[in-house]
């Protein structure tokens, strides 16, 4: 499994208080927000957040954070690409 | 229905970065001067910032001239400044009576005392809303405790709805509902957390609006039901008002509308009084996507969209627990001179319903003026001043 | 329309001790912590409501609080939503969670927390109550050193008598540092099979032997 999305799924539950979740129970394609996890705007935010402080990214227009947080591999993917 | 009892208005008083006293504000309004700034760099965040700030050294000065006898913060100094105010304006409202209540709206009240370097002076629990409430009351002698009310950004005007309900149980004479809220960098960080500060001055209601504009301000209404407290001719009454819930998201408002729409009809049936007949809307513009959407849609589903409506947030900032009250005030000084402030910053049009937004501002006659508000947990408040 | 209101259902929590009607439902060593309490009791209540973890402590202490005090009677069937208020006071605002804010935005560590900054105003417990049972009725917190049954009861009643609404979900639900107490209850114009009347005495003296 990949580490990254691993600890993604850790940090998302940490950080978005899902603790009646296991990082098992989470499918790294599965939609995030509506259906998915259940998320709303301000755990998207959250997210934004989350980025900063553990990746050092920095999203600049929260437009974008729509596409980024489809799901957590595109998560990961995002990652992958812009940390330095 | 026993004979009921009028809620009058027997003085009032704004404190914002516009002026000191409630004609110096509306004497900025009607020429359309904004108190809201462009700070480069500032204690509120790291980055820069539009908000509209209070000049500490005026606070200081001003509030120099009454002996104190125990230090006051500087949400307390403006709450002092402003009672001093409105008692200087109407000597018969006796605050050290037990007739008189005091009601204080506040979101956050001493919040800048959790910021170690600032708290030193105070101990820990003047952090708590009723210890600041308590050393007002102790400043002014007050055997009453007050009242703290913390309803996010409708506080205000629920807190004069509050001041009137407790008017009608008849065990007080007087209410002084007072509104404070100051800038902090804990608001201002939160505020951008929620991507919701613009990167300009906020444009309510506009089609380019992307946020909203912080401030700081506070306000006082003094409600009496004893007419012969009053000491001016014109009489503007508190006739009805109503709060409500969306009962669907505590950050967003409602997609529909149907949570405010909820408290206007509420209001405007307790008030007998139709769509028709109302004059005048002071509406929340927040200047937010979202807010402002919704604010449209209550408004045409109330029948209210023809209503000459404006937002005083482009002038005030949003002002959290004191906007209601300064907003409401400044709907009773157009009451009182039948002139409407133009919306500062709107040029466009940006929500779906056709509502009628103040561009300029305009004489017209006003006998009936709405205010509205909503606020985070999903609240909505409507409240109707009526002349009589 | 007679002027008496009466309490007709109330519930509490406090020192690991949930209490409806004034019986012990459920109970734990008060070693617990609070927030461990609250939790157990979610889970033994089986409330299923995932929103709840994601609330702060004042919340989730508020919500299981109306959600047992609810089930005890009918009230969001009998009444249309718009006409149930929810008027709630405490002493501690948010300050719990407001502690927790500030430690976000530090200078030296500065992720200021959208999540956290949500829950810094007392009055979103009353929204998580109107989501939870769809009620868009009357919604009002104060803030006050001590419950005051004094003004609860003459403000309540007042929103009664004045057809403002038709019931009220009320009471007092404060959490900070060791202050952690919950007591809610139901007011309504019949008496019920309780008859308590909703006067500051009978008030006081409920809220004293919880």
């Amino acid at each position: 499994m990949d580490a990254l999305i691993d600890k993604l799924k850790g940090e998302i539950i940490e950080q978005l208080n899902l603790e009646d979740l296991k990082k098992e129970d989470i499918d790294a394609n599965a939609p995030l927000f509506g259906e998915g996890l259940g998320l709303d705007s301000i755990d998207a935010l959250e997210l934004i957040v989350l980025l900063e402080k553990n990746y050092g990214i920095k999203i600049q227009d929260p437009k974008d954070a729509k596409a980024i947080f489809t799901s957590i591999q595109t998560m990961a993917d995002y990652i992958k690409a812009n940390q330095k | 229905m026993n004979q009921k009892l009028e809620t009058y208005i027997a003085a009032d008083n704004i404190i914002s970065p516009l002026g000191f006293t409630t004609a110096e504000n509306f004497e900025q309004l009607k020429k359309m001067q904004t108190g809201v700034q462009y700070f480069e760099q500032s204690e509120l965040s790291p980055e820069p910032v539009f908000a509209a700030v209070i000049d500490s050294n005026k606070i200081n000065s001003e509030f120099k001239k009454f002996p104190v006898k125990e230090e006051f913060t500087r949400l307390e100094k403006l709450v002092i400044l402003s009672i001093n105010n409105v008692l200087k304006q109407n000597p018969k409202i006796d605050i050290t009576g037990k007739k008189t209540l005091i009601v204080l709206s506040t979101t956050k009240g001493n919040i800048d005392l959790l910021d170690t370097s600032i708290a030193q002076k105070f101990d820990k629990k003047r952090a708590y809303l009723w210890e600041a409430a308590s050393a007002i009351s102790r400043y002014f002698d007050n055997p009453n405790k007050p009242v703290v009310v913390s309803n996010a950004c409708i506080s205000g005007a629920l807190a004069i709805i509050v001041g009137k309900r407790m008017l009608e149980t008849e065990q007080y004479e007087n209410v002084i509902v007072v509104g404070a809220d100051i800038l902090t960098h804990f608001v201002v960080s939160g505020f951008q957390s929620f991507k919701a500060v613009s990167s300009q001055i906020a444009k309510p209601y506009d089609a380019s609006r992307d946020g909203i504009s912080l401030g700081e301000a506070c306000g006082t209404i003094v409600l009496t039901n004893n007419l012969s407290n009053l000491n001016q001719d014109s009489k503007i009454i508190v006739k009805a008002g109503a709060s409500s819930n969306d009962a669907n998201h505590i950050s967003g408002p409602s997609r529909t509308g149907d949570g405010l729409f909820i408290a206007i009809e509420k209001t405007l049936t307790e008030a007998n009084v139709n769509a028709s007949e109302i004059d005048f809307i002071s509406g929340h513009g927040t200047a937010t996507l979202f807010n402002d959407e919704m604010e449209s849609l209550a408004i045409t589903d109330a029948h209210l969209e023809n209503v000459p409506m404006n937002s005083l947030k482009s002038y005030f900032g949003h002002t959290l627990g004191a906007a209601g009250i300064i907003e409401s005030i400044v709907g009773l000084q157009s009451m009182r001179e039948n002139t409407l402030i133009g919306t500062y910053n709107f040029k466009e049009l940006g929500v779906s319903k056709p509502i009628n937004i103040i561009k300029q501002t305009t004489q017209q006659q006003i006998n009936n003026c709405l205010k509205t508000a909503a606020g985070f947990s999903g609240c909505n408040v409507a409240v109707l001043f009526q002349k009589q | 329309m007679s002027d008496q209101n009466y309490i007709t259902s109330f519930c509490s929590i406090k020192s690991s001790k949930v209490c409806i009607n004034s019986h012990i439902d459920y109970s734990e060593s008060s070693q617990v912590s609070s927030i461990d309490f609250l939790k157990s009791a979610y889970k033994h209540y089986q409330l299923a409501y995932p929103k709840f973890y994601k609330m702060d402590s004042l919340c989730k202490l508020a919500l299981i609080t109306s959600d047992l005090l609810l089930k005890t009677n009918k009230i969001t069937e009998n009444y249309n939503k718009e006409e149930i208020a929810i008027v709630i006071a405490n002493s501690v605002s948010s300050l719990e969670t407001d502690v927790e804010y500030q430690t976000t935005i530090d200078k030296n560590n500065y992720f200021p927390s959208p999540t956290v900054f949500v829950y810094t105003l007392p009055n979103i417990l009353l929204g998580e109550i109107a989501i939870r049972n769809g009620i868009k009725g009357e919604n009002t917190f104060f803030v006050f050193d001590k419950f005051d049954a004094g003004f609860m009861s003459s403000y309540i009643n007042s929103l009664l008598n004045n057809s403002r609404a038709k019931c009220c979900i009320t009471g007092w639900v404060d959490f900070y540092e060791n202050k952690v107490e919950s007591f809610l209850y139901t007011v309504e114009k019949q008496p019920g099979i309780m008859n308590i009347e909703h006067t500051s005495e009978q008030l006081t003296k409920l809220y004293t032997n919880q």
